[in-house]
Order: C-alpha cells, then structure tokens, then sequence
C-alpha cells in the first residue's frame, strides 16, 4: 500500500491503461501542455505524446461526438471535461448518441468511451460553474455512471471505466483532488456497480457518494460520541446501483438517510429511497429521509454556498431527524 | 487650451486607468482573501471595451464573457456595485449571488458575464433580434474570447444573425490565449475575422493599441447595424498581461513575451498621445489622485456591506 492523491491515483490509471492498451488515448481541454487544468493528467503529454495526449480546442460537442465515432470502430477514447458543467454543451452527443448507437444498431456497435472530469461544487464558482450532474446522467439508460470518493476507488474505478464496453460517465471531485489515501500496489481494480460498506454501525444507515462521504463520516464519528452508530455505505456506482448491502443494513437499523449534493428534485437519492420502501417496506421503522443541495442555483457568496450544501451538521440533524420519527 | 479630440481621448483615458486600478484593487483583494472562486482580470485589454462602448448610445446593449470588470464599467456600472460583487456582498450588482464572472445592470444595458464560453452569443443574437422585431434602432455588442470561436453556439449565432440581418456587432477579444493555449494550436486559420466570410457577414480586424481607433471601427459595425441593420464580426487583437484567471501561474508564456507586448500598452499610448495635445505631469497626477480615491472607496465601500441574508438562496429562482 502507499498513499496517493486523489489526482495520483486518476493519472496512475490512466498512464497504466495507457501502457496496456495502444487504442487508449486521452482528449480534452489543457490535458497536455498545460498539464491538465486540475493537474490531474501532468507527465501524461511527455510520456505518452502528443498522438495520445490530445489538447483540444474549446469544442465539448465536437471532441466528445469525436470520442463517440472513435470508439465505435475500436478506440478506447477517454475524453476530459474540464469541468462536468461544460459536458452540458456535448450533452446531446452522450445523450443521443454515445447511450444509443448500441440499442439502435441492434447490437452492431460498443461505444468503449469515458467521460471524466470534476463534477458538483467546488469553491465560490457560481451559479453555471457549481453543479451535481449525478441524477442528469443516471437518469439514462445506456451509459454507466460512477463517483469515486477515496484515492483507491479513484484508480480502481476509472481502470475498469477505460475496459468496460460501454460509455461510462466518470464523475471526479475539486474538493477531493488533494485528499490522500492508501492505494493498493500492483494491478488494482474496482468493479463498476459494487457498492461498499465503509463504516459499521447498527443504529441508522447513511447511504452517501463521492465528496460527500467525508462528510457523512465525520458526522458519524459525531454521533458515535453519543452512542449512535451509523452504518455508512459509499455507493461508488450511481448506474448500475447497488443496494444489496443497503438493504442488509436496514434490516438491522430500520432507518435510513440518503445524503446527496445535488439538487433534491428526483435524483439519485430518490431513485434510492424508492428502492428502499419497495425491498425494505417491513423492516423500516421511519421514513427514508434525504439531506440533500438546496433547490436553488449556486449563489457566489461563500456563506451562501455553504448553506447550500450539506455539511457534517445537516448530516447529524438527518440522522436525528430520522431517528426522532 | 484642450482640444476636442484630446477631451474624448482624455474621457477613454480616463476610463482605461479606472479600470485598470479597479483590476489591480480586485487582484490585492483576492490574495487577501476577500474575493473568492475564479477572477479574470481584463489588464491590457482595457482600450478593447472602452473604445468599443464608446460608440454605442445609452440604450444599445451588451453581453460579455467572465471575463466581465472591464466591459461592467466601460457601460457605465459603478465602481462600488462591481467591487461589492467581486467581495460577494448583497450591494453588488448581482447581490453577491453572482460574483466576478456575473456583472448584470439592467439599468445600463449591461446583459451580463456568462461563464459557459461562447453560450452567450447566441443570447446576445436574441437581444439584437428585439431591438429588429420592435424596431427601436438599438444596437447590441458581445463580446468573446477567441477560445470562443471554436464552440458550436458561436457559429450558430453568427448563421442566425446573417440570415436574418440582426443588428449585432459581435466582437472576438483575440489575447492570442484561451487559458493555456495559443491560438496556433485551437484555431487552423490565424484570423478568426474570416469566419464571416461563409456566413456573408461583414467583418473587420485591428489592433486595441489606440482606444479612438477602435471606437472608430466599432463604430463602422455600429453604423452598420443600426442604419442597415446588419451584422459584424470584428476580431480586435490584444493582449492580457495576467494569468487567465488568479490560479493560473501561466507558465505557457515567457516574461519577454509579456513586456514586449506591454511596450504597446493602451494606456500608456493614450497617455502618450494627450501629452503629445498638452497635458502635463499635474494632470495626471490628479487623475491617479483621483482614480485612486474612487477605488478606495468601492473598496471600503464592499468591505463595510452586509452579506445577502440566507432569504437569497431561493429568493431569485423563479420570477
Ligand atoms: C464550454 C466551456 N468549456 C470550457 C470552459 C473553461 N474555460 C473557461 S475560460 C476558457 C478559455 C477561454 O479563452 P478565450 O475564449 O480566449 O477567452 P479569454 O479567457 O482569453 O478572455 C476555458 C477553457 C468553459 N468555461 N466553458
Ligand atoms: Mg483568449
């Protein structure tokens, strides 16, 4: 084990999977000579060349809908957005066809293409610059959709995102590029649609991903001074999901918390707590409650932001709120 | 006795030096730690926005990038109402829920800073679609970075607005970057003017070292669009002396590079120039004075506002 960043740990996999496979070739804004404008790709131009490293002009419709063509006759593209907000210029190429050329060619054709970049809120960014677009791709049928939240999953995620067959929405973290983490060595995969129960605790069951896992786990660490324990599951996949150990959990605790950064109108979140009153209807003792981003666009000021998002406090009142039910 | 000529060059200086001090106020403010997220400065462009408003009336419009001080004030917004934005206070312009990338005055036509690059052209194509539908003889600028010409809506704007002959002058700010790269490596050809050309559009391309100049080809679009109601592409050439935004230590480009495009300095021209009509080291002296104290107090100004009130969060979604 050694301990990496968080961007470590992207760029290990994406220059591993490079050295493994020729067809694997990165494209996106700055990934090159800039060295990434999160630094996440640096080394990665002077390692691999320009032919792989690709600095692409301001472009997201064109280089993504590029990307898409390319794996359909067996490149394996990965394709960086600088920020997730601008994927919304490429959405119809993801939307209408990276999701589709396979259903809509019976099967003819793969799209083997990820997507990634940093996704949600990072600091003081504004309105069209601060947005969870988690619940936006889950809601499609056809591309895989993942959150890492530690150094470890970062690797062994994006690894199994550059094989997988399909297009993956790969959905990194600003506020999580810094952190560190212990990585397994040699070769390290995770697989996509596994979920991971990361703290044990048989008073309520907090379900959460990417950013905000730490901090679901410091208002755990809170709540376990006072003798409550929450179970903690990461669920790393958002599509395909993977509620198994949510479901073990709930039979033990009967109360359930779903915290989510985004935005609280459908969502992830809700596509979990559906799924929890339909397998778990008899073992619930409260209400699945969610804590979730305001309904509201990101505003500038920092203590508005911070209002806007939840933190370790609004966990802790979650998990009170459900356990007061 | 001060000609005419030297009294509205004298104007555009004056102008250009209230910007220019209200960046380098807003890049101390930001080391500070007072002003958060992302900060483009607009240093060295300053002749850019201020040549190119000065040929618009009140009532004309216009719509910008992120990269926003510059035009803000160049329409006429004031000093303390931007300050206080960039310091995320309820007195901003945008009440603080904006920031630096989004100055709004509905007042002064100011139709806002976007952060999604080339989204706004579009945009900036249905204000001038208004001002055709109701006939009122308006004219609307937008400006752009020349990253920006690389994006679908750019192009799509500019097809809508030749085909049906909006008066809008759309300007490409050409800095010769997009954050870390030079155009030679986002664009095939070097002219980004040239564009116009398959969309039958008139265009223009010049240098922003001297502020009249500019005014005086903006104003050739101007006349353009408000008499005849057609459109223009324009790519002003220019240059920013700062990193694309405060995080960028711009090590894409040398030190030499940088000086030797501020040999060219807009300001320092203009300053030149009016030296060259009779004004002396007193007058501009007093200017500095005077800039300086304006800055100052937009600066105390955003410090002593109230921070917008929780009621905010959700007070603006819907109308
Ligand atoms: C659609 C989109 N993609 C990427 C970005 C990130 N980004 C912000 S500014 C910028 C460079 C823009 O350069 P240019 O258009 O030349 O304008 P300048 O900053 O030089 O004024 C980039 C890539 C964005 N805001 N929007
Ligand atoms: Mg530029």
């Amino acid at each position: 084990m050694r301990k990496l960043r968080y961007r470590e740990a992207l760029r290990e996999a994406i220059a591993e999977e490079m050295e493994r496979d020729p067809n694997v070739f990165l494209m996106g804004e700055e990934v090159g000579y800039y060295q990434g404008a999160y630094k996440v790709t640096e080394g990665l131009l002077e390692r691999f060349g320009a032919e792989r490293v690709v600095d692409a002009p301001i472009a997201e419709s064109g280089f993504a809908g590029l990307g898409i063509g390319a794996a359909m006759v067996g490149l394996r593209p990965i394709i960086e957005f600088m920020t997730w907000n601008f994927s919304a210029v490429a959405f119809d190429q993801i939307l209408n066809n990276a999701a589709k050329v396979r259903q809509m060619s019976g099967g003819q054709f793969t799209c083997p293409i990820v997507f990634r970049g940093p996704n949600g809120v990072a600091r003081q960014t504004g309105a069209q610059h601060s947005q969870s677009f988690d619940a936006i791709y889950a809601y499609i049928p056809g591309v895989k959709v993942v959150a890492p939240a530690t150094p470890a999953d970062a690797k062994g995620l994006l690894k199994s995102a550059i094989r997988d067959e399909n297009p993956v929405i790969f959905l990194e973290d600003e506020r999580l590029y810094g952190v560190t983490g212990e990585v397994p060595d040699g070769e390290h995969l995770v697989p996509i649609g596994v979920s991971n129960l990361v703290r044990q605790g048989a008073t309520a069951t907090v379900v959460t991903w990417g950013k905000m896992l730490p901090a679901v786990l410091a208002a755990a660490e809170t709540l376990g001074r006072e003798g409550v324990e929450c179970a903690v599951i990461d669920l790393r996949s958002l599509r395909p999901l993977d509620l198994a150990p949510v479901y073990a959990s709930v039979a033990e605790t009967g109360r359930a918390l779903v915290v989510q950064e985004g935005w609280p109108y459908g969502g992830v979140g809700a596509e979990v707590v559906d799924r929890l009153q339909r397998e778990c209807f008899a073992q619930l003792r409260a209400p699945v409650l969610r804590v979730t981003g305001r309904d509201a666009s990101m505003p500038y000021n920092k203590h508005l932001e911070d209002l806007s998002i939840p933190s370790a406090e609004t966990v802790v009142r979650g998990v009170r709120a459900v356990l007061a039910y | 006795m001060a000609s005419e000529v030297s009294d509205e060059l004298g104007a555009l200086h004056r102008q250009m030096v209230l910007i220019r001090r209200f960046e380098e106020a807003a890049a101390k403010a930001y080391s500070q730690g007072k002003i958060g997220g992302f900060l483009h400065l607009y240093i060295g462009q300053e002749a850019s926005a201020v040549g190119a408003l000065a040929a618009l009336r009140e009532t004309d419009y216009v719509v910008g990038t992120y990269r926003d001080h510059g035009i803000g004030l160049a329409k006429g917004m004031t000093p303390r109402a931007c300050m206080a934005e960039l310091f995320g206070k309820v007195t901003g312009c945008s009440k603080g829920l904006g920031g630096s990338m989004h100055y709004f005055d509905a007042d002064k036509r100011m139709l806002g800073g976007y952060g999604i690059v080339g989204g706004h052209v579009p945009l900036a194509a249905g204000v001038a679609f208004k001002a055709k539908y109701k006939n009122t003889g308006e004219v609307t600028v937008c400006f752009l970075g020349d990253g920006a010409v690389s994006i679908g809506d750019f192009h799509e704007a500019l097809s809508l607005a030749a085909l049906w002959k909006l008066p809008l002058v759309t300007i490409v700010e050409n800095n010769e970057y997009s954050m870390g790269t030079p155009l030679s490596r986002t664009m095939s050809v070097p002219d980004s003017s040239q564009k116009a050309l398959a969309y039958g559009m008139a265009r223009d391309r010049f240098h922003a070292h001297d502020v009249l100049e500019v005014k005086a080809r903006v104003g050739e679009a101007v006349k353009r669009a408000r008499e005849s109601s057609l459109p223009t592409l324009i790519e002003i050439q220019t240059y920013r002396y700062r990193g694309h935004s405060m995080s960028d230590p711009g090590k894409y480009r040398s030190a030499e590079e940088i000086e030797a495009r501020k040999k060219d300095d807009c300001v320092l021209r203009a300053e030149a120039a009016l030296r060259a009509q009779g004004r002396d080291d007193a007058y501009f002296a007093a200017l500095e004075a005077e800039i300086e104290a304006i800055v100052e107090d937009a600066v105390r100004f955003a410090d002593e506002s109230a921070e917008p009130g929780e009621e905010l969060i959700e007070a603006y979604t819907y109308a």
